[in-house]
Parts: C-alpha cells; sequence; structure tokens
C-alpha cells in the first residue's frame, strides 16, 4: 500500500529519456502527421516574419515613391500571405491536437485492455480509484504534450529562426546589435525558471498537505464535531492554509518580477534599434522601413522565447503522468494461460481437488491440504464459519487465484491446463454481493453478449421467476439499470443475477449465496430460482439456506481452512462435530421460517 | 415568470460572483492601488510609441542624432517606469486575489466544521474536497487574473485609443473598423466553445464511470469471461471522447487564425490608409510607426477579453456550487432556548418517546423509545446490526437530533444545553475508528487541551494499550496511519477509548468497540473501566454477550425498538433475541476452539 501512494507523488523529472523513447513509441504510428506538422511549422513560422519584410518594401519603395498602386499591390500580398497563414496554422492546430488525441485514446484502450487482463491479486491491492486515474487523468494529462507539446517546439524554435535569417538579410549590423539582447533574455528566462520551480514546488507541497489534511478531517468530521474541537481544528486549518497562501505569495514576486524584466529588455532592444539604426538612417546606410521592420521583428520573438520556457512544466507533468502509467502497464500480475491448451470436446462437469494448498500472502494459507471430488451432475454445498476457506475454495476453480500446491481437475484434467477462458465458459459464478452495471436490463442478464439472443434471455428470466417483476417494468427488458442497480431491490437483483447465470447455460454453476434478508415472499421466489439453476448441471453453493443443504448430494465442512467433514445432512447432524454446531447456529432458524 | 426570467438573465450570468463583494471589500485599499498602478504603467506603456514617433520624426529631418540619443535612453527608461508598476501591480491584485482564496477557502472550512453529520453522509469527501479545491481555485482565477486583466486591458485600451485619435482621428476610424468584429466573433464562439467544452466534460466523467464500474465489478466479468466486450465498449466511449474533443478542437483551430487576420487587416489598412497619408504629406513616417506599435498593443486585450470571459463563466460557476454548501443549514446548532448558564453535566439519561428518521421519506429508526439512565449506571444495547442501536446513541452527543420526543441529561432536553459542554462532557469512542495521522500521543489527548504524560499513561493503562505502546518505534510519539505505522484494528479501537476516557467524561458510551479487541484483553478492560467509571454513566452496545453480561441494566433493541429489558440472567431466563444470541455466542465459541 504504502509504495502503490507514493505512486501519486511521483513528481517527475522534466526528461526522461527512458520514458521518453518509451512515449515515442506511441507517436510511430502517426509519423506522417508529425513530418506534416512539421512542414507547416516551418510555413507557418516563416509567414509572420515575412511581414515586417513587406511593410519594408511598402514604406521604402512604393510609400517613399508616392507609389500608389504599389501600395495596393503589396498590401493585397500581404492579405494574400495572412490567409495562407490562417489556412496553414488551422490544419496546423488540427491535425497536431488530431495526433495528440490518438495517440491518447490508443494509450487509454491499451492501459484498459491490459487492467482487463491483471489478476484479482491486481485488484486486491489497489483501490479502484487509483486504477481510474490511470485511464482517465493521467492519460488526458499526456494530450498535451503530444499535440501543443513537441509540434509548439518546433514552432517556437523555427519562429526564432525565421526572424533572424530575415533580420540578418535586411541588415545583419543592426541584427547583430539586437542579438545582444538575447543573452540577458535568456538568462533571464532560465533564472526565473528555476526560481519558479522551487517555489512551484513548494506550492504544490503546501498544497498536498491541505489537501490531505482536508481530506483527513472531512473522514473524521464526526470525531472533530464530538470532541468539541471545531475551534482548534480551524486555527491548524488556518496555518496549513496560509502557508499554502505564503507560497503562492512568493511565486507571484517572481512572476512580478520576470514580466516587467521582459518588457524592459525589449524596450532596450528598442532603444538600441533607434540608437544604433537611427544612426545608419541619418547617414542614408539604412532607411525607416528597415527600423520598422526591425520593431516588429523584436516584438515577434519574446513569444517563442517565453513558450519555450513554459514547456517545463508540460514536460514535467507529462513525464510524472507516464511514469504512473508505464508502472502500470509493466505489473504482470496475470494468470497465464498454458502454451498448449487443451480443447475439451463435451465437458462433463467432473471436478477433483487434490491436497490442494493455497494462501492470499505467501505462507499464509488459508486452504490446507483439501481433497473431494464432485461428479457430474451433483450438488456440493459448502458450510462454515466466516473465514473457514469457503470463498478461497470457489476463487481458485475458476482460476481467479492459481493454487501453491496441489491439483484441481475437471474432467480429469489440470484446470491450469485448460483456456481461462473455455474454463470461465464452462464454470459460471453467482457472486454474494450481486454487482449490476449501468445499462438495462437486457445487457445485465447477457452482459452484452450478442450470441444470447433475446428469446434466451426472456427464457432464463422467466425460469428464475424475474420475467414477472421485469414486465411490470415501465420499459421491461429495456428499462434502464441506474449505478450499482440502485433502483432495484436486493431481491430482484439476485433474480436478475440468477438469469445472468443461468443465460449462459454453464456445465458447472458456482452460487454463493447471498446473506442478505429478504422478504419472505422473495425468499420463496428465490428458493425456487436456486431449484431450477441446480437442475442438470454440477453446482457448488456457499450455502446459507437450509434448503439448499437438505438438498444437496453432498455437504463439505469448512474449517479454519481444512475440510473437517463430509457427508449428506442427515449423517453429519448424527455426528454431532463441527457441522452440528453451525446447523444450530446458521440454519436452525431457518426451520421455524419454514413451518410459519 | 417568463419575463423575471429573461431581465434576471444579464444579471444571472454572472450573479453568484456578487457573493464575493465582502471579501473584495476586506482589501479595498490594496485594490484601490492595485488600479493606481494599472494607469501608472500604463502611462509608461503608452508613452513608449510616442517616443519611438519622435524619434522617426527627428530622423525624418535627417539633421542630428541628439533627440535620437535621447528618445532610445528615454525609451529603455520608460519601460522601467511602467515595469515597476506592473510589477507593484501583481504585488497588490494577484497578492489580494491570493489572501482572498484564502480567507473563502478559511470561511467553507468554518462552515463545513458545523455542518451536520447528514450532510457528511449525503456527500462523499472526493465531492467536497473538489469544493474545496477545483472551485475555490477557479474563483480565484476571476479573482486575481481576471480581474487584473480586465482592468488592465480596459485602461491600456482606452489609454491607447485616445493617443490614436490626438495623432490621426482619420486614420484611428480606418484601423478600428475590423476590431469590433474581432470582439463579435469572442462572443459568438466562446458560448459555442462553453457547450462543447461541457459535452467533453459529460464524456469524461462517463469514461471515468465506466471504468470505475468496470474495475469494481470485475469479477464478474472475468467470470463471465466479458473482457473483450468490456474493452470494445470503452473504446467506444473513449472514440466518443475523442470526436467530442475533436469537435472543439476545430472551433479553437479557427480561433486563432480568425484573430490574426483580423488583426492583420487593421495592419495593412494602416499600411494602405496611413502610406497614402504620407503621400498626400497628412502623416509622418513616425505617426505610422506609433500606429504600427499600438496596433500591437491593442491586440492582446482584444485576444484576453475571449479568455476573460471564459474564465469569469467558470468562476461564476464554481461560485454557484461554493454557494450551494454555504447555504446548508446547521441544523443542530444553539438557539435561544440555550441554557448558557449550564457548566457541567452530571450524567442520568432520559429518553422520552424519541422517535428518529434519518430523512423524511425514510422509514423510522427509532419508534416512540423511552428509557431513563441514572447517575453511575452502567447500561447495554443490544441488537442485531441496522436496528437502530448506533442511532439511538447519536442522539445523546446532538450528533443528530431527534425527529420527534426529547432526549434529556438530567432533566434539561439536549437541545438547550450549549453543544461546547454537551460534547466535552461525553465520551464517544464511535463504531467506525478514526485516528488522525498525528502522534499516538497527540491523538489520545485530541480532546484535551492540555494533556499531561500521567494522563497519557493512566488512560493508555485502562485501555490496555501500554503493552502496544512499547513496541512502537517511537513509543507514543509514534505516527500513525499513511505516514506512520498501521494500527491493528484492536488497537484503533482502545487508541479510540483512550482518546474518550482522556477528556474525563460524565457519559461514556462505547459503540461496539471492542469488536476487534480479543475476549481476554476485554476482560481486562472492562475491569479496569468499572473503577474509573464509578459515578459515571456508561452505556455500551455491543454484539458480544461478555461485553454487557455486568451492566445494571440492558436493553434489547428490535426494530426500532426496546424489545426486552433486565439484567443478563433475567434475560437469559426470559428466553427471548437476549438468549438466543447468548446460545449462539456459546456455540461459536466451541467452534472456535475445536481443533
Amino acid at each position: 500500500m504504502a509504495e502503490q501512494q507514493k505512486d501519486d507523488e511521483i513528481l517527475g523529472k522534466a526528461y526522461d529519456s527512458k520514458i521518453m523513447r518509451r512515449l515515442l513509441t506511441y507517436v510511430k504510428p502517426y509519423k506522417k502527421y508529425v513530418v506534416m506538422a512539421i512542414i507547416m511549422n516551418i510555413i507557418v513560422a516563416a509567414l509572420p516574419a515575412v511581414r515586417p519584410l513587406l511593410s519594408k518594401i511598402a514604406l521604402d519603395t512604393y510609400i517613399a515613391n508616392k507609389d500608389y498602386n504599389g501600395l495596393l499591390m503589396i498590401s493585397m500580398i500581404v492579405l494574400a500571405v495572412l490567409i495562407l497563414q490562417a489556412v496553414v496554422q488551422y490544419y496546423l492546430t488540427y491535425y497536431s491536437e488530431y495526433m495528440g488525441q490518438k495517440i491518447v485514446y490508443d494509450l487509454r484502450v491499451q492501459i484498459f485492455k491490459h487492467v482487463q487482463k491483471l489478476a484479482l491479486r491486481y485488484f486486491d491491492k489497489t483501490p479502484v480509484g487509483r486504477t481510474v486515474t490511470r485511464v482517465t487523468n493521467d492519460v488526458d494529462s499526456l494530450n498535451e504534450m503530444f499535440s501543443s507539446g513537441i509540434v509548439q517546439v518546433f514552432s517556437d524554435v523555427f519562429v526564432i529562426i525565421w526572424i533572424y535569417v530575415f533580420m540578418f538579410g535586411m541588415a545583419w549590423d543592426l541584427a547583430l546589435v539586437v542579438l545582444l539582447v538575447m543573452p540577458f533574455l535568456i538568462y533571464a528566462t532560465m533564472v526565473f525558471r528555476k526560481k519558479v520551480r522551487e517555489t512551484y514546488r513548494d506550492v504544490r507541497k503546501h498544497l498536498a498537505n491541505l489537501n490531505s489534511y482536508m481530506q483527513e478531517h472531512v473522514t473524521g468530521m464526526n470525531i472533530v464535531q464530538i470532541f468539541a474541537k471545531e475551534k482548534d481544528e480551524l486555527e491548524k486549518f488556518s496555518a496549513i492554509n496560509g502557508e499554502y497562501r505564503a507560497a503562492n505569495i512568493k511565486s507571484v514576486f517572481y512572476y512580478a518580477v520576470f514580466f516587467p524584466v521582459v518588457e524592459l529588455l525589449s524596450a532596450i532592444t528598442f532603444g538600441l534599434i533607434i540608437w544604433y539604426g537611427g544612426g545608419e538612417v541619418i547617414q542614408s546606410k539604412l532607411t525607416l522601413g528597415v527600423l520598422i521592420a526591425f520593431f516588429q521583428y523584436t516584438e515577434m520573438f519574446w513569444r517563442p522565447v517565453r513558450d519555450l520556457s513554459e514547456k517545463y512544466n508540460v514536460l514535467q507533468q507529462a513525464m510524472a503522468s507516464s511514469e504512473r502509467i508505464f508502472k502500470l502497464l509493466d505489473d504482470e500480475t496475470f494468470i497465464p494461460d498454458a502454451e498448449n491448451p487443451v480443447k475439451l470436446e463435451k465437458v462433463k462437469g467432473e471436478i477433483e481437488f487434490k491436497n490442494v494448498w493455497f494462501a492470499y500472502n505467501p505462507g499464509e494459507y488459508v486452504l490446507k491440504n483439501v481433497s473431494f471430488d464432485i461428479k457430474p451432475g451433483e450438488t456440493i454445498a459448502i458450510v462454515g464459519a466466516t473465514g473457514a476457506g469457503k470463498t478461497s475454495l470457489i476463487n481458485i476453480l475458476t482460476r481467479f487465484y492459481d493454487i501453491e500446491k496441489g491439483s484441481i481437475t475437471l474432467d480429469g484434467i489440470d484446470i491450469r491446463q485448460l483456456e481461462k477462458r473455455d474454463l470461465r465458459k464452462y464454470i459460471s459464478m453467482v457472486l454474494q454481493d450481486v454487482f449490476l452495471f449501468s445499462g438495462n436490463i437486457k445487457t445485465n442478464i447477457n452482459l452484452g453478449n450478442d450470441e444470447i439472443t433475446d428469446a434466451q434471455i426472456i427464457e432464463a428470466a422467466k425460469t428464475v421467476g424475474a420475467d414477472k417483476f421485469i414486465s411490470k417494468l415501465p420499459n421491461k427488458y429495456e428499462e434502464e439499470v441506474k449505478e450499482k442497480g440502485a433502483t432495484l431491490s436486493v431481491g430482484q437483483r439476485q433474480l436478475i443475477s440468477f438469469a445472468r447465470a443461468l443465460a449462459y447455460n454453464p456445465q458447472i454453476l458456482i452460487l454463493d449465496e447471498a446473506t442478505s434478508s429478504v422478504d419472505t415472499e422473495t425468499e420463496i421466489l428465490i428458493q425456487e430460482a436456486i431449484q431450477k439453476l441446480l437442475v442438470g448441471r454440477t453446482s457448488i453453493v456457499i450455502a446459507h439456506r437450509l434448503s439448499t443443504i437438505q438438498n444437496a448430494n453432498k455437504i463439505l465442512v469448512m474449517h479454519k481452512g481444512e475440510l473437517k467433514e463430509m457427508g449428506t445432512h442427515q449423517e453429519l447432524l448424527a455426528k454431532k462435530g463441527i457441522y452440528y454446531r453451525l446447523y444450530q447456529l446458521q440454519y436452525k432458524d431457518q426451520e421455524v421460517v419454514r413451518t410459519v | 415568470m417568463l419575463d423575471r426570467k429573461r431581465k434576471g438573465n444579464g444579471l444571472e450570468l454572472f450573479g453568484n460572483l456578487v457573493h464575493l463583494k465582502k471579501y473584495f471589500l476586506r482589501y479595498k485599499g490594496t485594490l484601490a492601488l492595485g488600479f493606481i498602478f494599472i494607469i501608472l504603467s500604463n502611462i509608461g506603456n503608452v508613452y513608449i510609441p510616442l517616443l519611438v514617433k519622435g524619434a522617426f520624426d527627428e530622423l525624418q529631418k535627417k539633421l542630428s542624432t541628439d533627440i535620437i540619443v535621447k528618445n532610445a535612453i528615454l525609451i529603455a527608461l520608460t519601460s522601467a517606469f511602467a515595469g515597476l508598476f506592473s510589477f507593484l501591480i501583481r504585488q497588490t491584485i494577484i497578492v489580494v486575489s491570493r489572501k482572498i482564496e484564502y480567507d473563502l477557502r478559511k470561511d467553507f472550512w468554518e462552515h463545513i466544521q458545523k455542518l451536520p453529520m447528514r450532510f457528511f453522509q449525503n456527500n462523499s469527501t472526493g465531492n467536497i474536497m473538489s469544493h474545496a479545491t477545483n472551485d475555490i481555485n477557479s474563483v480565484r482565477s476571476f479573482v486575481g487574473p481576471s480581474v487584473m486583466y480586465s482592468v488592465d486591458n480596459g485602461v491600456l485600451f482606452i489609454m491607447t485609443l485616445s493617443i490614436l485619435f490626438s495623432l490621426s482621428t482619420k486614420l484611428t476610424l480606418y484601423t478600428l473598423i475590423p476590431l469590433p468584429f474581432m470582439s463579435l466573433f469572442v462572443y459568438l464562439v466562446m458560448s459555442k466553445i462553453h457547450s462543447r467544452y461541457t459535452k467533453i466534460q459529460e464524456k469524461f466523467s462517463e469514461l471515468t464511470t465506466r471504468a470505475q464500474e468496470n474495475f469494481s465489478g470485475i469479477r464478474v466479468i472475468k467470470s463471465y469471461f466479458r473482457e473483450n466486450y468490456e474493452i470494445d465498449q470503452y473504446s467506444k466511449i473513449s472514440d466518443e471522447y475523442f470526436q467530442r474533443k475533436m469537435n472543439l478542437v476545430k472551433l479553437q483551430a479557427f480561433f486563432h487564425p480568425i484573430f490574426f487576420v483580423i488583426a492583420g487587416l487593421a495592419f495593412i489598412i494602416i499600411f494602405l490608409v496611413g502610406g497614402n497619408m504620407i503621400i498626400n504629406n497628412e502623416l509622418t513616417v513616425g505617426t505610422l510607426t506609433a500606429f504600427i506599435l499600438y496596433l500591437s498593443m491593442l491586440i492582446w486585450p482584444m485576444i484576453s477579453f475571449g479568455w476573460v470571459a471564459n474564465m469569469i463563466q467558470q468562476a461564476d460557476a464554481s461560485m454557484k456550487r461554493l454557494m450551494k454548501i454555504f447555504n446548508e443549514p446547521y441544523e443542530i446548532s444553539e438557539n435561544e432556548n440555550t441554557n448558557h448558564v449550564i457548566k457541567d453535566l452530571q450524567g442520568s439519561i432520559e429518553f422520552k418517546n424519541v422517535s428518529f428518521r434519518y430523512k423524511d421519506d425514510l422509514p423510522v429508526v427509532l419508534d416512540n423509545v423511552s428509557f431513563k439512565i441514572e447517575q453511575g449506571q452502567t447500561i447495554a444495547f443490544v441488537g442485531h446490526t441496522g436496528v437502530g442501536k448506533s442511532s439511538l446513541i447519536n442522539l445523546i452527543p446532538r450528533m443528530y437530533d431527534a425527529t420527534g420526543g426529547e432526549v434529556l441529561i438530567d432533566g434539561i432536553n439536549v437541545k438547550n444545553i450549549p453543544i461546547g459542554i454537551l460534547r466535552t462532557n461525553i465520551g464517544l469512542v464511535p463504531q467506525e475508528n478514526f485516528l488522525f495521522s498525528d502522534t499516538l500521543a497527540n491523538n489520545i489527548v485530541y480532546g484535551i487541551t492540555d494533556g499531561s504524560q500521567i494522563l497519557i499513561d493512566k488512560v493508555t493503562e485502562i485501555a490496555q494499550l501500554n503493552k502496544d505502546v512499547e513496541t512502537f518505534p517511537n513509543g507514543f510519539e509514534t505516527i500513525l496511519g499513511e505516514r506512520g505505522i498501521t494500527l491493528s484494528g484492536g488497537q484503533k479501537q482502545r487508541s479510540s477509548l483512550a482518546r474518550a476516557l482522556a477528556i474525563d467524561p460524565k457519559i461514556l458510551i462505547l459503540d461496539d468497540s471492542f469488536s476487534a479487541v480479543d475476549t481476554h484483553t476485554e476482560e481486562e478492560i472492562l475491569k479496569r473501566l468499572k473503577e474509573f467509571m464509578k459515578n459515571r454513566t456508561s452505556i455500551i452496545i455491543s454484539h458480544r454477550i461478555s461485553t454487557v453480561k455486568d451492566s445494571d441494566k440492558i436493553f434489547v433493541i428490535d426494530k426500532g425498538k426496546i424489545t426486552e429489558q433486565g439484567t443478563h440472567d433475567e434475560l437469559v431466563a426470559f428466553g427471548g433475541i437476549y438468549a438466543d444470541l447468548h446460545t449462539k455466542q456459546l456455540l461459536e465459541e466451541e467452534l472456535s476452539e475445536m481443533e
């Protein structure tokens, strides 16, 4: 857990070549977009630089010579350049965003796919919210890097290059003078970036403190209130809140200094152009048009320099997100399929556990040396106190987890030799906590499997007695099911999960009976449904109902991870052992209910 | 009705932000100063092109370099002047925005703390957190950057325009032709962007919900081997998300080029019209240069207008969400009937026909419950899960208020006892243990202001935590929780007990507080508690017979009513729910001892 939590605190280096190289593999399929973007970038970066040149020509050639038609013509050229620039810019933005979003899409689907394959051990140790963040926020934060990030860097660099190309072309000595200011600008930007990074780290630290304080105290608000600590807590909160404010104000300072400094450098450049260039103009070495063009260039290159320095944050965030994503993608908690899986032609449904040992955590066995066998068509009931190992027993049968020692066979073949897909097709599981997905009743029964026809769905619902309440719903089988089936009653949810199992028509059925109490009417419905479910197939039931254990061919009594007793209801009662006591504890009361 | 709605629209647009008035007023001095700095800084900014113009006009005459050099130096100095004030703008306005953020968050927290448990049950922690972080943050962007940029750009806009008019009315009018289109364009596109953005958010939350649901229901998916189907479904939603994003991109990609085309048009007009005026000797090259420089100054205000509008829109929506929380009633509070003379409690408790339900449309949890507990008695409540035991004891320290009847302490209705007095005299150990990630010592003395080591030692001994503490890395100074060590369930329960004992309560309430403590330790604790609780009132809820059997009186609760009451022996003899529970626990003990 502790290690997992650290994941979210990864701040990330600004650049990690290993991560970057891996990220770039996602760009590969979109190589042509990258090439296209770069070409368009070169064009888009050059076009604005053309404009000052044209304005120079307009001033020096046409206005100076009072050539109004020439002026009109060059204006039209500027307009044409402008429109061209707009069109290219549009496509550039569109396609670089397209590429970025596509990559994000690919990555998201890949992560989701990967998570689907992960074994339950992964889900046991990872809070759902954390995995959700990986496929949502973390992936999304990469978009900026792929779309505007990479492309923008190119564009910024090209803009600077083009500006200098044109400036040197017009007046190399004046360009050199302007160039003098460049080191100062770069230096200022670097200092600023460093300071901002430091304060940013500070801000994040205090924000994290603030958030964890709030998170903790919202969760424990009842304690705060019970102990009447509101005043003290408000003081504590204010202190943390105040630290966060101080850190922010500190970062405001650097921004407040940096922007005027850039402006000042720009003004100094203006001064230099007028001072040096002005002298040249007086000596008629330069024209006024050149000076005006230079003013425009000066204003142009501060933006790309500043943009470039801001890319640092984008990069840093992307690195942190991708590090977390790659960590998840590298998690290979899989239940592997056999290399040459065996295919069963026809499943009879004979199951055998032979000296099975199983542990969730190495060394802490929850199942110890369990052996038994189930003949085809038999119904087996598993009983035992909480923590006796009942659920583990069914978890390993469908290979949610693999066992440590011993073997489990289906029709004489080790289940590890079968494909998981086939195994789970043969065995359906009805879990104690019925899980319904948002969708409708139909999709909750067939779980989106188109091979199960509507007729089969209705047939299954009818058999388990769910059809009665479903047909009363306004939209019947199309009735919307909200998240976790919130609109349905406990009993209705159970019946749907029975219908689900039946619709898949498995050779083997595992049923973990729910303990939650329902009204008598529903109870009778459920009992009848269970009987119909078990007919004609091998069944394993974690039994909480007296009726179920009485109808079972064999009862397995689990106790502290071991199989302690086995036999029919009457045999086991006569033994006066563990089962006898369990019966008194869990099932005897139900006799009263039945006679009532 | 319709009419009112239409009228309200203008105000409604940013109506929620009106609630920020009191915060702005708090810093009105600094803000006023900030606005003065904005004016000063912009005076500097607009002066620079004039200096350039002056230099150019000189250059055209090609006389001397004196004025040119002077102007060059002046440009740098003016910029330094403008820069100084630009620095001060941020130091005032943005700093104030951080202060307002602080105040707002503080008020938010102060408010949250007073809200009843009901609120915390209806709102997830994540939801409350998102208000305190995202929403306050977006309001902050309004208070700081939005206000600063709109004022700054507004001032700059007006100043620039006045100078342009004074330089050449004709050229200014021509130059201005394209600019209103820019504003109109912003106005039209922003609302579209907003609606597309909302659509993206909707899909994003679908992406989140779907993933959440999938990962939570992974067992079902795996047992029916539906992974591929789920992947398809998720890919589909991802694709829809992608499409919606691209829908926005199409608009955004359009946005930027349109801007510079319009700006470029203004530029062309300056050259075309201005050039013609130069040809006709109506204008100097210097003025033309000044126009070009001013134009670039005007572009940013025009662009930022849309940006600011967007921020304000978001801030308004956030403020609306915040106001919803700020308007949550405290429900449990002191009123005119509160008797502030009460400084202490004795500890007798009486429930008089108490009924309780969590919500009007939910079934009753407690139905007309009446009983009396004398000071110094130990009383137990027993019953199945969900019958209302915890709800019952929560009414005593007013974590909830009874919906019918009266809860009395020392004969006084709890609603008339000052909340602070009431709660500091009741030691409640809730069912769900919660310790703060702080040192163990601080957790134990949480309820008191000055906890001595003697006291800590005493209560940890009673709670039988002393032996555990010896094994902790830093003893009492060991930090608990995420950043420290994780306590076992039993250790948590015993720490929580120690914390309740430390406040020296007149009434101690244990809500199933020993469920994770082994029976032997429990016995030791109960033995010590008996001594400590002399003359104090104790209420114990438990599922374990061993915990309650020595109580002065045991109440059995079933379906919101007291169905059985008496001593252990009486109830066993009675043969009801209690007796049944008793037999079952004997069986369970037997079972757990079997090998």
